[in-house]
């Protein structure tokens, strides 16, 4: 307590010096929080727009799925019955049969999965009512990226070849009724929707699928045999390891401008008990133990780092705040190149562990710094310090 | 040991490297410091006046012989035993006066309390004693910058006295303030010694200082080269 209440008015009777450390500092401290709160919120954001538009609340996959592996689909699939039926039935639950198949656009050929979705659902917020009531024998649905790739529009129509259960090859014209504009990968590139009743007809089976995505919220409801259960967290997790590389070259940023900031004040604190080597003499002579100067120092030291939470926190909570209710506009394109869903306007997430942990962080660093000066003072002979020397 | 007695050095020796030599720093000192005493060390510079203040102090140690101080051999102190020993029993004077430039008057001489534990009620009762014995109260808010050379040392006086200390260790308290001053402080100290009975050692080649010693011993290249008392008649009269 004593020594708390020393290092304050040492820090505080440190004048420009301590002030201007501690602004350093509370740079560093802002803009950790700062750009971890964007990127908090952006991984909130596109989890969001992910969850809405192709995860759902978890999905059940046929075993032996694996949608990096195409050979794994030929058998991938399976009746749906007990729960998952009632799920499906009720609406709850979004059955999706996936087939691999080739299209010949423009003469090409290209690799495309098919997807059967039921043109009713309400699982997803996803456009499939257009694949309704459509008088196009095969009426397909592509995302805009698919419609880039591929060539192909509203209204036109292209050749797809596919095999069916007993493994014989097929072949017929499907037409695109509708391109959609989604900002979201995962149900855009290499596919075609299609409504679920027709590819089931196509393939050959009935009531099957490959996978099934429960609706928002629901989550788990019990084990069903012949089908794994992916949560969200598996799901999503290529979206965070994105947005976690993303922040890869913002913690570089923030790094520079934390060793900046400990820079200043490990030099102050050498500085400091050169200066008042005599102070520290004094200190001895009157009767401070070497361990209660060297903890007064790093506490002097490591007290920047409240000071600059403080500094911090009169510029910081308003600028954050502002970007929190406005949002931060993203420049037009960006969404695509981040590679994953993202809308043109970001809204940072600013959580209590964010800004606990930022500052439990900055405060232990601090104090370390702080501390490695003060070890020349253990060395200290009292007379020396006296006498002016180091 | 007689119980009046506050110092005794045996055989003290204190060397000092040198490159490939030694510095005889003090040799062979032996001293007995009595309860209540008014002593200084006085001696041309170099004769190891501080050397041995500090070892008294136990801000040293001895090379060579012992130093006991209020019962406790400095030579085989530790460091915390040290500082608890100055903390609590010891008070120093310095000649640059040594106050903490950021910290107020009040704050200066409420210093060696905090280390104590003392509580707030009671700091603050000694510290405005303290102040009031050397005519300071009134400057109580002052940061060290803003006194004067006299008042600076006045309150490193009462920084000393103000836990009520067995001893004070005054290395060439006036070296650094005019003859007034330097007379007031004296006496101020001389005063404290009487009432308090609070024991004084100074090092000194001031010969005002000199004026109010009771007992004067001088060391000359480390070797107590006399040491006399001086009777009431011999000294400076009070103002
Ligand atoms: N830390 C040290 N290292 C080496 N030599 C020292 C050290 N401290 C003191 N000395 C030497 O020891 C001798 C005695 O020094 P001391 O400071 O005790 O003298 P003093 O009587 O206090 O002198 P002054 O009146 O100048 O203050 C001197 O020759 C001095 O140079
Ligand atoms: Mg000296």
């Amino acid at each position: 307590m004593t020594i708390l209440k020393l290092a304050v008015r040492n820090l505080l009777g440190g004048g420009m010096k301590s002030w201007l450390n501690a602004v350093v500092l509370s740079l560093a401290y802002v803009t950790i929080i700062w750009t971890q709160g964007l990127y908090q919120g952006m991984d909130r954001q596109v989890s969001r727009t992910m969850i809405d538009a192709a995860v759902g609340g978890g999905q059940y996959w046929v075993e032996g799925y694996d949608p990096y592996d195409p050979f794994t689909l030929q058998d991938a699939r399976l009746k749906l019955t007990g729960k998952l039926e009632e799920l499906a039935q009720s609406g709850e639950a979004a059955p999706v049969l996936i087939v691999q198949g080739t299209i010949y656009p423009n003469g090409r050929v290209q690799a495309a999965l098919l997807k059967g979705i039921d043109p009713e659902q309400k699982v997803l917020m996803f456009p499939s009512s257009f694949l309704k009531d459509s008088d196009s024998e095969i009426p397909a649905l592509i995302g805009s990226r698919m419609a880039q790739s591929t060539g192909l529009g509203t209204g036109d129509t292209v050749t797809v070849r596919w095999r069916d259960v007993h493994g014989t090859f097929d072949a017929q014209d499907l037409q695109v009724v509708q391109v959609m504009t989604t900002s979201i990968q995962t149900i855009d590139i290499g596919q075609i929707w299609v409504p679920l009743k027709k590819l089931e007809e196509m393939a050959g089976v009935e009531n099957e699928a490959t996978i099934v995505i429960v609706k928002k919220g629901l989550g788990q409801a019990e084990d069903v045999p012949g089908w794994t259960f992916r949560d969200l967290d598996f799901l999503l997790q290529d979206i965070h390891q994105i947005v976690k590389s993303k922040t890869v070259g913002a913690s570089i940023f923030y790094a520079f401008l934390l060793f900046l900031a400990m820079l200043a004040i490990f030099n102050t604190q050498v500085l400091s008990i050169f200066r008042r080597r005599k102070e520290i003499g004094t200190l001895m002579a009157l009767g401070m133990t070497r361990g209660k100067v060297i903890a007064l120092f790093t506490v002097e030291g490591a007290l920047h780092a409240i000071l600059a939470a403080l500094i911090g926190a009169v510029y910081g909570i308003p600028l954050l705040a502002y970007f929190v209710a406005k949002g931060l506009g993203l420049p037009v394109g960006t969404a695509d190149s981040f590679g994953f869903a993202m809308s043109e306007k970001l809204f940072p997430t600013y959580s209590a562990g964010l800004v606990i942990g930022t500052t439990v962080l900055v405060f232990i660093i601090t104090t370390i710094v702080s501390f490695l000066p003060t070890r020349k003072i253990a060395k200290l002979k009292p007379t020396e310090a006296l006498r002016g020397k180091l | 040991m007689d119980d009046s007695v506050l110092i005794r050095t045996v055989d003290l020796v204190k060397i000092y490297p040198m490159g490939d030599q030694k510095l005889i720093a003090l040799n062979q000192v032996n001293l007995i410091l009595r309860k209540g005493e008014f002593a200084g060390l006085v001696g041309p510079s170099g004769s190891g006046k501080t050397t041995l203040l500090n070892i008294i102090g136990s801000l040293d140690v001895p090379t060579r012989g012992s130093a006991e101080v209020l019962g406790e051999k400095v030579e085989t102190l530790s460091h915390r035993k040290a500082a608890e020993l100055r903390n609590k029993h010891i008070g120093f004077i310095f000649q640059t006066f040594n106050l903490l430039p950021v910290y107020t008057v009040y704050e200066n001489v409420e210093f060696p309390l905090l280390l104590l534990d003392l509580s707030a009620s009671q700091r603050k009762k000694a510290v405005m004693a303290a102040l009031e014995w050397v005519h300071l109260a009134d400057r109580a808010k002052s940061k060290p910058p803003q006194l004067s050379g006299g008042e600076s040392q006045r309150v490193a006086v009462a920084r000393a006295m103000v836990k009520r200390p067995d001893l004070v260790l005054a290395d060439e308290p006036t070296a650094n303030l005019d003859a007034d001053n330097s007379h007031h402080i004296l006496d101020t100290m001389e005063v404290l010694n009487r009432d308090l009975g609070t024991t004084f050692l100074f090092s000194t080649h001031d010969q005002k200082v000199i004026e109010h010693l009771r007992r004067k011993i001088s060391l000359v290249d480390g070797r107590i080269a006399n040491d006399e008392t001086i009777g009431d008649e011999n000294r400076r009269k009070r103002p």
